[in-house]
């Protein structure tokens, strides 16, 4: 890594402890009034991660640390707001701020593994439309974070590169697919970071590890360059420690792409200004009957009812909807999204990019290549949705099982446009439990999915949803999350919300919730610059 | 509905061209059971009056300008292939020798 030393200027100590604390929007600030440059926000987050991700019981978030390019990036903001004038001016509000990348996501000059030894080494030579906004808003990307292999799993266990930890109990899973992602955010490696969610994967994530995490609108933001799983549920969407830093990131990344031909021409409502607003007066806000109660962990539930309560003085009315089509929705979603996986995953067969695997024996063809590198490649999660998604597609069976589940899906979106009629808002918590152990649940892939109850509904319609922290459970004392969805296009409604909400449990707790997670040990030994590397080198 | 068996997985590994070994075989075919067997609800949940959804978002007719964009070279293309040869992907032969 590169040696620079870092320097706070609030005084707060040369290893810039308290700046990688900060908000995005107030590193914003400070790099804006010149307070402090990106090469010292760039390096102190770098710092961090050189601190507490590596070694055994590191939170091993990331899968490759993109030191030099990042901050080069740094260097280039802090050299035009010295030279200031116009181009000055013109920077992006989150110029200089740093960002992570789920390595879902395709960049050019970094691996991307989605977390699949099938392509180990594998390197894009194109940057997917979220990061080339990312780059066109000058914010240095700081690496690519871990992931279940192929966005498959609610723990990132399922990633060929070990799972990632916790910071709240790093004995315990971050959620998933996105783990890598969230647990960045809250382990203060990252002030912001990218994530994919097809069923949960950017919420869930949230939830367990007491961060933000936002699911937009189908279509909203651009997939082009993100590895597909299930096309018509992927949707790639803002991980941040405050809903403002969503908001603001949210910004970067919506809005119209031509490469995607399933983007909304819409131009994007001002999200910034919603979070801005904060105000919940005469809204109504719908608990969804069938997304709490039974199945959900006391704790979940408890957290879940005091934001209700706290909405309710804030002005909002309160109303109960129901939905009762949501019992099928994660049937039906274990039909839908493997079938498309199994359809997408056809391209990794040996030829193009990634993974040759030869057959011990005669004869080479080709389909014998494919069928050993494969075997080879995929993890046994990533194998059990391409098999089910291929039953599941099949003649005799196709209108049973793939033609019903999207039926369902017709059912659940009228489940939403009857409760939007009542409410404005839904609310739910955003998953049933707190973090599990790591291990806990790996070997039993149906109690793993049900992790995923409360967040497959909104992929299911193409409704947008966010997650924020809901306090920590009283029986284990972890994070809840706080589920809020919103009719299709109404993004701006989940900030609006959110924000307010954020700020009311906030002002309860004295502080954000993450000054309550435990101090990470922080190693003298530091991660290596490239954990697939280092797996090669094996 | 059907139950799934090691039978059927063999079959479906075969079309999705992933060589599975006996012991694999069985431990999929018991885990796929019970996950088939959860998801059973779905075929009984809609009536024949419910229309399907393929996309939560429907758009019709998504064209561009035809002017030709960005390309990749073959250089490009050919960057993260496990073989290539004069400008083409290289694959062991197709067909079987006999």
């Amino acid at each position: 890594m590169t040696e620079l030393n870092s320097t706070d200027s609030n005084g707060a100590g040369s290893d810039g402890t308290a700046l990688i604390r900060l908000s995005a929007a107030r590193l914003a600030q400070k790099l804006a009034a010149g307070e402090v440059t990106s090469v010292e926000v760039t390096q102190a987050y770098l710092d961090r991660i050189a601190a507490v991700d590596g070694g055994p019981r590191g939170v091993h978030a990331f899968l490759h640390v993109n030191t030099e390019e990042a901050l080069a990036v740094a260097a280039e903001v802090d050299a035009i707001r010295a030279a200031g004038g116009a181009a000055a001016a013109e920077l992006h509000e989150l110029a200089g701020v740093p960002i992570a990348v789920k390595d879902l996501i395709v960049t050019i000059g970094q691996p991307t593994t989605a977390g699949s030894k099938i392509l180990e080494g594998w390197h894009s030579p194109y940057d997917a439309t979220v990061v080339k906004r990312l780059r066109d808003a000058k914010m240095p990307i700081l690496g690519k974070t871990n992931l279940d292999e192929f966005a498959m799993g609610s723990s990132t266990e399922h990633s060929a590169y070990g799972p990632t930890r916790n910071p709240w109990d790093l004995d315990r899973i971050p959620g998933g697919s996105g783990g890598g992602s969230a647990a960045a955010v809250a382990a203060f490696e990252a002030p912001l970071a990218l994530g994919t969610d097809t069923g949960g994967s950017i919420r869930q994530p949230g939830a367990v590890t007491g961060t933000v995490g936002v699911k937009p609108t189908y279509g909203s933001v651009s997939r082009y360059g993100a590895i597909a799983m299930a096309s018509s549920l992927d949707q790639i969407g803002p991980v941040s420690r405050t809903v403002l830093d969503s908001a603001l990131l949210h910004q970067v990344i919506g809005g119209h792409d031509p490469y995607d031909s399933t983007s909304l021409p819409d131009p994007l409502e001002d999200l910034v200004a919603a979070a801005r607003l904060g105000n919940v007066d005469g809204m109504k806000i719908g608990i969804i009957k069938e997304l709490h109660g039974e199945g959900y962990q006391a704790g979940v539930e408890n957290r879940f009812n005091e934001s209700l309560e706290l909405l309710k003085q804030a002005g909002a009315e309160i109303v109960e909807v129901s939905c009762p089509n949501f019992k099928y929705a994660l049937g039906a979603y274990y039909l839908i999204m493997p079938s498309e996986a199994s359809s997408n995953l056809a391209k990794f067969d040996g030829v193009r990019y990634g993974l040759r695997v030869l057959p011990k024996d005669a004869p080479l063809t080709i389909e014998r290549v494919m069928g050993a590198t494969r075997a080879a490649g995929f993890g046994d999660e990533v194998k059990r949705r391409i098999i089910l998604g291929t039953y599941a597609l099949s003649a005799g069976y196709y209108d049973a099982y793939y033609g019903s589940a999207q039926k369902v899906r017709t059912l659940i979106q009228r489940d939403f446009e009857a409760a939007f009629t009542q409410a404005d808002v839904l609310i739910s918590p955003t998953a049933p439990t707190t973090a599990f152990k790591l291990g806990e649940k790996l070997n039993d892939p149906l109690a793993m999915y049900l992790n995923d109850v409360a967040t497959i509904p909104a992929n299911m319609a193409g409704v947008p949803g966010l997650s924020l922290p809901g306090g920590l459970a009283d029986e284990d004392g972890l994070p809840v999350g706080i589920q809020l969805l919103a009719p299709a296009r109404q993004d701006a409604r989940l900030y609006r919300v959110g924000a307010v909400l954020e700020s009311l449990l906030e002002a309860k707790w004295g502080g954000p919730l993450l000054a309550q997670a435990p101090a990470l040990a922080t190693s003298v030994a530091g991660p290596v610059e490239s954990l697939v590397e280092a797996q090669e080198a094996k | 509905m059907a139950a799934i068996n090691r039978d059927d997985v063999a079959h479906l590994a075969r079309l999705a061209h992933i060589e599975m070994s006996a012991e694999e075989l069985d431990r999929m075919a018991g885990e796929l059971a019970v996950i088939v067997d959860s998801v059973k609800s779905v075929s009984e949940a809609a009536g024949d009056d419910v229309p399907a959804t393929s996309h939560p978002i429907p758009l019709t007719n998504v064209f561009r300008e035809d002017v030709v964009g960005h390309t990749f070279t073959a250089e490009q293309s050919l960057s993260g292939a496990p073989d290539a040869y004069e400008g083409r992907f290289k694959v062991p032969a197709i067909l079987d020798e006999d």
